[in-house]
């Protein structure tokens, strides 16, 4: 042991604060308040941001106590395949608890970030009246609340730089919200409404733009019309992010020029989204900002393979690509050559349940952009083919992948030549890509492709599985390997009771485990309850009938969701949900 | 309205063939349910469909309607609500909704300010929804097949009072 260091009185605490000012990670931070008392309570009390990634973990009094000097938080709240409508409405994730505490014990809050959670319009108002230097609110994926909120909070927080809603579902009923901000407000830099449904009274809107110097990033609703979109930005040419409103509108060769003077006005522009229903009347207005893009997101642009080729093809700089399949590999193959700077690619459905023609995105697009763009390291991916031998080449092209996932759309898909399960295409790629930290599996799989993962994944953090798997045997490969998981989600696969139980003590180690509609019983839940009672095990089953108590142990599970927690189990579950 | 039930026959499965489908979860809220995917109207029956797949976000797949398949279905089918004693009129997509149930959830949601429960106090629902049709005919809603409604609805109108009583069935 070392002796004569004098420990944390060796020097003042101020001292000791600055040097761990220099730590950013929460890991390193959480470290350093192991190391003795001391440090401990220097660290707590010189903590600034705090991270909860599972609102029930841990309970908010107590850890607003421990950090009395929290400047900007971030909370998420329901599972992530509530994206996916699998978790009941009423599961929970109220933001109240957690907003009423901070209220409380952060009146110096600065930063607020909520994702998948339920906000009221009184939280939203209680937001607004308690933190006097109130200055970003992001709300991601939340629903609950509605304009009304909106505009208590534009009414009230006089130095709110950053108002994000993104896609949130939020009720319209006060339509002049915007008008809140006061005249003598100035001090917005980021504010991105996309996600609201409702007209905007555009000459307020105008007007809060002009009086905000320092606003850089401005994402509007698809409701404004393009020539009122036109004037608006006229006053903002200093945006670097931009996301428009509706890109169409008839042809008129005197809003198509001013369109393309407003867009020539941008000089800073990197990031655009937006461009709704783009029509090929107005899309050429755009181009002239291509090139100077580094973040371009035509999800909501209905355009066809051969405009989107000339769009994506003159933007050089490109690290961010978000497209629809319209793209279709000709699209793809074309980005592999232009855009050698991409580091991110996500393509989407646009025909999810497969009654439109179809379209022609297969794997080759994919294996093209593996190959052309050589600083690729995140993938999202919907298709409806794949092979074994593409997926080697990926793996074989870009060992940094660090995010991969893949959705081929019908379950149970094999490789469409050699009628193989999946497995040795996956299998590659967890083997070659050895920082990946986020997989989403899909198509035909076997239990062996789990057997790679769990030997090889040693940095993976969440894995989704989907229709995969043969027997239990699949789960406890993961649950005995892949060491650094926090985040696993299975869905529809013949994964039960023996794996979990064999598995007990990874569970404490991991963020959060979600299982729907695969095989696991009441019985087993019991069990796992009882042996650890730091984890939460809900039960979910949205089927009227019997309280839990008086199911038989073999009864099936319909949803089980199991996250570790210190708080012990919450008092807020609806009649859906049993903490076992 | 109970429409429903007999629609069940004819209904998707929300859940993978051979297992008890769950209920399907409800909306999310009153908002929500108006944005409901339009796509699950269009299919095919034989075409099976499962719950959350694949995994695209129902706040987008509400975007994805954009993307039609044909010239033909394009456009909403916007028509005027007007509610007795109320100042203004209201216009409605039948196309958002995809059944009756929807739509009567809808409209309470947009009048519930007027107090659909009857401003003089007393009776219950004295109330009833009628629309015209293309013959020009007040009909009351609810006794035709639900896309017989959307493709012969003009416009609708909530009749209060003594009015709705002689109309008003209790099915």
């Amino acid at each position: 042991m070392v002796r004569g260091f004098g420990g944390a009185a060796a020097f003042p605490d101020e001292v000791w604060e600055l040097v761990f000012s220099f730590l950013a990670a929460d890991a390193d931070r959480n470290a350093v308040a192991l190391v003795c008392r001391g440090w401990h309570r220097i660290e707590r009390r010189s903590r600034r941001r705090v991270f909860v990634g599972n609102c029930y973990a841990v309970a908010p009094a107590a850890a607003v106590r421990r950090f009395p000097e929290v400047r900007a938080a971030a909370i998420k709240g329901k599972p992530h395949f509530a994206d996916f409508n699998l978790v009941p409405t009423d599961w929970g994730g109220g933001a109240e608890a957690w907003v009423e505490a901070m209220a409380g014990g952060w009146p110096h809050l600065e930063e607020l970030r909520l994702k998948r959670m339920v906000v009221s319009d009184d939280c939203l108002e209680l937001i607004a009246r308690s933190f006097k230097n109130f200055g970003v609110l992001s709300l991601v994926s939340c629903d609950g609340f509605s304009t009304a909120g909106l505009a208590a909070i534009a009414a009230n927080c006089r130095n709110l730089r950053e108002l994000d809603l993104h896609e949130n579902e939020v009720e319209d009923n006060c339509l002049n919200w915007i008008s809140h901000f006061p005249e003598s407000f100035t001090s917005l830099v980021s504010l991105n409404i996309a996600c609201l449904e409702g007209d905007m009274n555009t000459s307020v809107l105008e007007c809060l733009i002009s009086r905000c110097p320092n606003l850089k990033t401005l994402r509007l609703n698809h409701a404004m019309p393009l020539e009122k979109l036109v004037s608006l930005l006229q006053r903002a040419p200093q945006l670097v992010d931009l996301g428009t409103s509706k890109f169409s509108a008839d042809h008129h060769p005197e809003l198509l020029s001013k369109v393309e003077s407003t867009f020539a006005g941008f000089k800073h522009l990197k990031s655009l989204s937006g461009i709704w229903e783009a029509g090929p009347a107005y899309l050429p207005a755009i181009y002239s900002v291509c090139e100077s893009l580094t973040s371009l997101n035509l999800y909501y642009a209905t355009i066809q393979s051969p405009e989107l080729l000339k769009l994506v093809s003159e933007c050089k700089n490109l690290q961010r690509l978000w497209v629809m399949d319209l793209i279709e590999d000709n699209g793809l193959i074309a980005v592999a050559s232009s855009c050698k700077l991409l580091q991110e690619l996500r393509v989407f459905p646009s025909d999810p349940y497969g009654v439109a023609p179809p379209i022609s995105l297969t794997e080759h697009g994919l294996v093209a952009i593996s190959a052309g763009c050589l600083m690729l390291h995140s993938v999202l991916y919907f298709c409806r083919q794949m092979t074994n031998a593409a997926l080697l080449t990926i793996a074989n092209n870009r060992p940094n992948l660090t995010c991969f996932r893949l959705c081929i759309i019908d379950p149970h898909t094999p490789d469409y030549i050699s009628q193989e399960p999946l497995d040795a295409g996956f299998s590659a790629i967890v083997e070659s890509c050895k920082d990946l930290r986020r997989l989403s599996l899909s198509g035909l799989l076997t239990d062996r492709v789990f057997k790679s993962i769990g030997a090889s994944a040693n940095r993976l953090e969440m894995l989704s599985v989907a229709f995969a798997g043969d027997s239990d045997v699949g789960l406890h490969y993961i649950l005995s390997g892949c060491k650094n998981l926090r985040k696993l989600e299975i869905r529809d696969c013949p994964f039960g009771d023996k794996a979990l139980l064999d598995n007990t003590s990874k569970l404490e180690t991991m963020r959060s485990l979600w299982m729907s509609s695969c095989s696991v019983t009441l019985g087993a839940c019991r069990q796992l309850a009882q042996k650890m009672p730091r984890l939460n095990v809900e039960v979910i089953d949205e089927r009227r009938g019997r309280p839990l108590e008086s199911w038989p142990d073999d009864f099936p599970i319909e949803k089980l969701y199991i996250y570790r927690t210190v708080a012990g189990p919450r008092s807020d579950t609806p009649p859906c949900v049993w903490t076992v | 309205m109970e429409d429903l039930d007999n629609l069940k026959a004819t209904e998707l499965t929300l859940g993978l063939p051979g297992i008890d489908a769950p209920e399907k979860p409800s909306p999310a809220s009153a908002t929500g349910s108006n944005k409901r995917s339009n796509e699950e109207c269009c299919l095919p029956a034989a075409k099976k469909q499962v719950v959350g797949w694949p995994p695209v976000r129902s706040y987008r797949m509400n975007s994805i309607r954009v993307r039609k398949m044909e010239a033909e279905d394009s456009t909403g089918i916007y028509v005027k609500v007007g509610m007795d004693g109320a100042p203004y009129l209201r216009k409605v997509d039948l196309r958002v909704y995809k059944d009756y149930k929807e739509l009567m959830e809808a409209l309470n949601d947009m009048f519930k300010c007027f107090s659909l429960g009857g401003a003089e106090g007393h009776e219950e629902s004295g109330y009833a929804i009628t629309y015209e049709d293309k013959d020009g005919d007040w009909m009351l809603v609810g006794d035709v097949p639900w896309e017989m409604f959307i493709s012969s609805c003009k416009r609708m109108r909530i009749m209060k009072g003594s009015e709705a009583r002689g109309l008003s069935s209790s099915t």
